[in-house]
C-alpha cells in the first residue's frame, strides 16, 4: 500500500500477513502512523491496495462490503446529528443495495438494549455522552448481523473509566454475537484484556513484527488485570513495541 | 511582548466561563425584544427633540409624528406599492436561492465545473447592482422580470458560497460510513451532505431575505411606476419627505418579516442544532 503525498509516494504498508480466524478477537497495536488504520480500511474496501491480496471470508473486500460481511466502528462515533439514536442504528438498513434487499436479523431497538441504551432510542447524539455515542455506533455496526466487526480505536477518545466500562460491554457483546473482531488500539492493557491474539505493528513501512497469543481465562474478568500473567503479557508487548521502533 | 501575552491570557480566561448560550424561553424572548424596542423608542424621541431644537424644516427631515400620520393616511397607497415589491422580492429570493443551490450541488459533484464557473460567479458578484439594474430593464422590459432578476442576482452569491461550504462540511467519518454501507451517490447526498448543509443554507437565506428586498427596491428606481422603490424616488423629488420616510418604514418592515419567516423555518427544520 503506497500513499501519494506532496513529498512523493510514501509506503504506508509493507508486507503484512495476518490471518484472523472466525470468532476470534484480534487486536492490532502500534505507534501512530504505523498503518494499522490503513490496514483496517483496506479490509473494509475503503482503500484499495497498490499490491498484494486481501481476502475477507474467502473473497475480495469489495464483495464482502457489498454483502455487508463486516460492520465498521470509527474512532469518533460518526453519528448523524439529525437522527435520533434509533434512526442512527437503523441507517445501514435504509441505504445501499443490501439494505433494500435484506431483512435485518436484529431489531434496532433490541440492539440498543444490547449495548445498554434502553430508553435512549429517541435521544439525539448531542444529548448523549461520548461513551453513549460510541455504544450507538457499535449497535449501528451490528444491525446488519455482520460476521466481522472492524473497530478503529473505538474507545481512544474516551476517558479511562468509560473505556474500562465499554471494554467489559464489548466482551459481553462479542460473546453474545459470536462476531469476529479486529480491533485497532494504542493501549497495551486494552489489547491484552480484550483479545485472543495481538499483532504488533512497526512503522515506515507498516508491518507486523510480532504476534502474541493471549491465553488468559475466558470470559475475562477485570480482576485478571491484577494477575502476574496479565503483567507478563503487557511487559512482553511493551518490549515488542520498543523493539519495533 | 509580555503585555500582549498577558492580555491574551485575560481575554481567553474571561471568555471560557461564559459557556454555551442559554435557550430563549418565553420570558427571555420578551426581555430580548423589550430592550431593542426601548432603544428604538429612545431614538425616535431623540429625533423628535433634535428637529425641534435645531429647527430643521419638514422637507429635510419630517417629525416622527408626521411619518406616523403619513403611514396611516397614505396606507392604501403604501399597500398598493408594497404588493409589487413583495412579489418581486419573493420571486427573486426563490429564483436566486434555487439556482444557487443547484449550482452548489453541481459544483460539489463536479470539480472541473466548480473550477470553471466559481471565478465567474465571483466576477459577476463584483459588478455594481445599481449599474446592472438599467441593463436588465433594457433587456427584460418593464414587467416584473427585471426586478425579479436583480433580486435573484443579489441573493444568488451568498447562498452559492455558503451552500458549497455546507455540502463540503459533511463529517468525513460519516462519508466513510456511507462508503462502507455501499450507499449510492444519491443516498450519500440525501442522508449526509444535504442535512449537513442546512445550517449553512439558512444563514445564507437570512442574509438573502433582506437583500432580496433591497434588490427589488433598486430595480424599481427606473422604468416603472409602481413599487416602494418607485414611491421612494418619486417622493424624494417631490420633497414629500413624510411619505418617503413612511415608504422606508414599510420597506424595512417587509424585510424584517422575511427575515423572521426564514428564522422560523430554520427553527422548524434545523432542530438538531438547538
Amino acid at each position: 500500500m503506497v500513499f501519494g503525498t506532496a513529498g512523493g509516494p510514501v509506503p504506508a504498508l509493507g508486507d503484512v500477513t495476518l490471518d484472523v480466524a472466525r470468532g476470534e478477537f484480534a487486536a492490532l497495536i502500534g505507534p501512530s502512523g504505523c498503518g494499522k488504520s490503513t490496514l483496517l480500511r483496506l479490509i473494509a474496501d475503503v482503500l484499495q491496495p497498490t499490491g498484494g491480496t486481501i481476502e475477507v471470508r474467502g473473497g475480495p473486500p469489495m464483495r464482502a462490503r457489498l454483502a455487508r460481511e463486516f460492520g465498521f466502528v470509527f474512532q469518533h462515533a460518526g453519528l448523524l446529528p439529525w437522527r435520533d439514536a434509533l434512526a442512527n442504528v437503523s441507517l445501514p438498513l435504509e441505504v445501499g443495495a443490501w439494505g433494500r434487499r435484506h431483512v435485518s436479523p436484529h431489531r434496532p431497538d433490541a440492539l440498543l438494549e444490547l449495548v445498554g441504551l434502553k430508553g435512549f432510542a429517541h435521544a439525539f447524539p448531542r444529548q448523549l455522552s461520548g461513551g453513549m455515542q460510541q455504544r450507538v455506533s457499535i449497535a449501528r455496526a451490528l444491525v446488519t448481523g455482520p460476521s466481522i466487526l472492524l473497530m478503529d480505536e473505538p474507545f481512544g477518545a474516551l476517558d479511562e473509566i468509560t473505556r474500562d466500562h465499554l471494554n467489559q460491554e464489548l466482551l459481553r457483546i462479542w460473546a453474545a454475537t459470536g462476531t469476529t473482531i479486529i480491533f485497532v488500539t494504542h493501549s497495551i492493557p486494552e489489547a491484552v484484556y480484550l483479545s485472543n491474539r495481538v499483532f504488533v505493528f512497526a512503522p515506515r513501512p507498516g508491518r507486523v513484527t510480532e504476534e502474541v497469543r493471549i491465553d488468559l481465562p475466558s470470559p475475562r474478568d477485570p480482576a485478571v488485570k491484577d494477575t502476574p500473567e496479565f503483567g507478563r503479557y503487557t511487559a512482553a508487548l511493551r518490549r515488542a513495541l520498543a523493539a519495533s521502533e | 511582548m509580555i503585555a500582549t501575552a498577558a492580555a491574551r491570557g485575560v481575554t481567553t480566561g474571561g471568555a471560557v466561563p461564559a459557556g454555551p448560550a442559554r435557550r430563549p424561553g418565553g420570558a427571555v424572548l420578551l426581555r430580548r425584544l423589550l430592550l431593542p424596542l426601548l432603544v428604538i423608542a429612545l431614538l425616535i424621541a431623540a429625533w423628535d427633540v433634535a428637529i425641534r431644537v435645531l429647527a430643521i424644516p419638514a422637507y429635510v427631515i419630517p417629525a416622527p409624528a408626521a411619518v406616523g400620520q403619513a403611514l396611516v393616511k397614505e396606507r392604501a397607497r403604501l399597500l398598493e406599492n408594497a404588493v409589487p415589491t413583495i412579489l418581486e422580492s419573493l420571486g427573486g429570493f426563490a429564483l436566486g436561492n434555487l439556482v444557487a443551490i443547484a449550482g452548489a450541488i453541481a459544483f460539489v459533484h463536479n470539480k472541473t465545473l466548480e473550477r470553471a464557473l466559481y471565478p465567474v460567479a465571483v466576477a459577476v458578484r463584483t459588478l455594481p447592482i445599481v449599474a446592472i439594474a438599467p441593463i436588465f430593464v433594457l433587456m427584460l422590459g418593464n414587467s416584473y422580470a427585471p426586478k425579479i432578476a436583480i433580486a435573484a442576482l443579489i441573493t444568488f452569491f451568498p447562498t452559492l458560497v455558503n451552500m458549497v461550504e455546507g455540502l463540503e462540511s459533511a463529517d468525513p467519518q460519516a462519508l466513510e460510513l456511507m462508503h462502507v454501507l455501499s450507499a449510492s451517490k444519491t443516498e450519500t447526498f440525501r442522508y449526509v451532505r444535504w442535512p449537513s448543509s442546512l445550517p449553512y443554507l439558512f444563514s445564507a437565506m437570512r442574509i438573502a431575505s433582506t437583500s432580496s428586498v433591497l434588490g427589488a427596491l433598486v430595480a424599481e428606481w427606473i422604468g416603472t411606476n409602481k413599487g416602494l422603490g418607485y414611491l421612494i424616488v418619486l417622493t424624494t423629488y417631490d420633497f414629500r419627505t413624510a411619505l418617503l420616510y413612511a415608504a422606508m418604514v414599510v420597506t424595512s418592515a417587509i424585510a424584517l418579516a422575511f427575515f423572521f419567516l426564514v428564522s422560523v423555518l430554520e427553527w422548524l427544520l434545523v432542530r438538531w442544532e438547538r
